[in-house]
């Protein structure tokens, strides 16, 4: 990229002085090629800041009790210039944030930037990915409304499954039996003060930790070429900023953020749908005993991302999407695979196997959770031996296999929750819904 | 050199005692926040057990269900004149169960577990019978106390209350 390197004037240099708090004066030239991280990271500290601004805005009217949060949500939407964008883009940009952390982890991933120096920073960023579900989470129930209610009580109500102290977490939680004005008062000040400030303290360190690593990871070969941050990375982060922003913008002018009717508690809809980021883990439940699918399942994935950086590697291949040429042919493997097994297995569980009827008498925790679940345990690691035998895949080309898989399942699931799902949690094509 | 090492120790023990002294600082803080972070929950469990009176035994037709959203259960009275009052939380995930008179069985809209008259298991998902409250009948009256609901396994004769 040529730009005309004037003399800089006064605030133009104070602005450089500025970025020079972030930014070093030199990055490779190769760390900043767009799509060797698509701009992610930079996308999310643009939306922390879109929503504690938005966030901030929509406090001055928002009540967090009861009888006053919905009515407070009419008077934003009706009453209030621009309150209703205000509202959508809050919302839109939390669902990106979700989407694009999501993402931003799975770049890392892919790039391979977990090693050694960068193993604690990995490690923070899947704390980060965890908060801002959280984040996200706390923030559903504000608008009080049906949907709001009914999925996090939905959502909350998995809790009693945890073995012995389950029921009384669920009520700590809660503050009290059901959801109800405690519930709403601890999500909202979750929402706006411990789980944003815990956040912007994470997210400093996050970023400290990529500098002291030298960098956003670039592979080993790749040219020692250096470039000055200011202009080449600025301009970059710059323009996906402002694209980025546009594009809330313009999402925002044209769909609203969802308002069902106000809360019930006498009434739940049908179906009664968790939040979007959940609802993998709610077409798990229609399929395990609650314990195996949303306490086991979810507390085994995020142990083995934190398990992740300690495992031990023989080669650690870095900057290069999917490691090597046999990664990227694996990656496609887990997906295609998983693309047939998971739909087969959710219909096989929904209309053939009904391992209650077979076995009755048997408690559910085990007929419908130990056996489903060693049966699917026992298929996959089989499907992991085939992969040895036929591919001899490295040990983190292996682990390259099972995220992709398990990422791709995931994804199943959830469509066929957000998607396939109708009256009944019954499966059902999404024009019958 | 022997008062230097005797300098040390007393410098070490002052820090140690420092330390311990913010150990327990932070010890008070958490808890303090802990207690703060359930808003008057605990106090309201613990305190009189509501009730809500539902109206004359004797009015009340053997094998009727009526519902009571308001205080979150349904009361049933079975053909033997017994009476049980269910809540109307689902024990799969919470959602509220909705009584069909034609399958003669609860039916949650969430995720499709029925349960029967007595509050059993007839489909999962759910795992457990419906919880009870408790049915008090004073002369003559019907009252439920619906400050505490009562987890069980199954239903059992002694769930019945007779006038
Ligand atoms: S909440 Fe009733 S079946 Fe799931």
């Amino acid at each position: 990229m040529e730009i005309n390197r004037e003399k800089p004037s006064e605030s133009n240099k104070r602005a450089r002085n500025l970025v020079l708090h972030i930014h070093p004066v030199l990055v490779r030239k190769e760390s900043i090629r767009f799509n060797l991280t698509f701009g992610l990271g930079g996308m999310l500290a643009v939306l922390f800041l879109l929503q504690v601004f938005t966030g901030v805005l929509l406090r001055f009217t928002y009540v967090a009790s009861p009888d006053k949060a919905y009515d407070s949500i009419l008077t934003i939407q009706n009453d209030i210039f621009f309150g209703q964008l205000i509202r959508n883009m809050h919302n839109w940009s939390g669902i990106l944030f979700v989407l694009i952390a999501f993402l931003h982890l799975l770049r890392t991933f892919y790039t391979g930037a977990f090693y050694d120096k960068r193993r604690w920073n990995w490690i923070i960023g899947v704390s980060l990915m965890v908060l801002v579900i959280f984040q996200n989470f706390t923030g559903y129930l504000l608008p009080w409304d049906q949907l709001a209610y009914w999925a996090i009580t939905v959502s909350t109500s998995i809790l009693q499954y945890v073995p012995v102290v389950g029921e009384r977490l669920m009520e700590f939680i809660r503050g009290g039996e059901n959801v109800n004005a405690s519930t709403l008062l601890i999500f909202y000040n979750f929402h706006t003060a411990i789980l944003p400030l815990t956040i912007v303290i994470l997210m400093v360190f996050h970023f400290w930790r990529v500098r002291k690593a030298g960098g956003v990871v670039v592979a080993e070969k790749s040219s020692p070429d250096m470039v000055p941050s200011d202009p080449d990375l600025v301009l970059k982060e710059l323009v996906t900023a402002l694209v980025l922003i546009a594009f809330i913008l313009v999402l925002s002018m044209f769909f609203n953020a969802p308002l069902q009717d106000r809360a019930d508690p006498a009434f739940s809809p049908n179906p009664a749908k968790a939040p979007w980021y959940f609802m993998g883990v709610q077409e798990l439940l229609l399929h395990f005993h609650p314990f195996f699918s949303a306490i086991l399942i979810p507390f085994l994935f995020v142990g083995g991302l934190i398990w992740l950086p300690f495992l031990h590697f023989k080669e650690k291949q870095q900057g290069v999407w999917f490691y090597t040429r046999k990664g990227e042919k694996l990656v496609l493997i887990a997906a295609v695979v998983a693309l047939i097994t998971i739909p087969a297995g959710i219909l096989l569980s929904e209309f053939v196997i009904d391992v209650e009827r077979m076995l009755p008498g048997i408690p559910l925790i085990i007929s419908s959770g130990l056996i489903p679940f060693t049966a699917v345990f026992v298929l996959f690691a089989l499907l992991l031996y085939v992969v040895r035998k036929k591919m001899a895949p490295g040990n983190n080309e292996m682990i390259l296999f099972i995220m992709s898989f398990l990422m791709a399942a995931y994804f199943i699931f959830s469509l066929t929750g957000i998607f396939f799902r109708g009256t009944g949690m019954q499966l059902m094509w999404p024009w019958n819904i | 050199m022997k008062t230097q090492t005797e300098h040390i120790n007393r410098r070490s023990f002052l820090k140690r005692i420092w330390a311990w002294l913010g150990a327990i600082a932070v010890f008070e803080f958490a808890v303090m926040a802990f207690s703060m972070l359930s808003p008057g929950g605990r106090k309201r469990k613990r305190g009189a057990s509501s009730f809500v009176t539902v109206g004359y035994a004797n009015e009340i037709v053997p094998g009727s269900v009526i519902p009571y959203k308001s205080g979150q259960f349904y009361l049933v009275r079975y053909q033997d004149g017994g009476f049980i009052a269910l809540s109307l939380i689902c024990t799969h995930l919470g959602c509220s169960i909705g009584w069909n008179s034609s399958e003669d069985q609860f039916i949650c809209p969430c995720h499709a577990s029925s349960f029967d008259k007595f509050g059993n298991v007839l489909n999962p998902p759910a795992t457990r019978a419906l919880d009870t409250y408790k049915v008090f009948i004073e002369e003559g009256l019907v009252k439920v106390d619906t400050s505490r609901k009562i987890r069980r396994t199954g239903f059992q004769n002694s769930d019945l209350v007779y006038t």
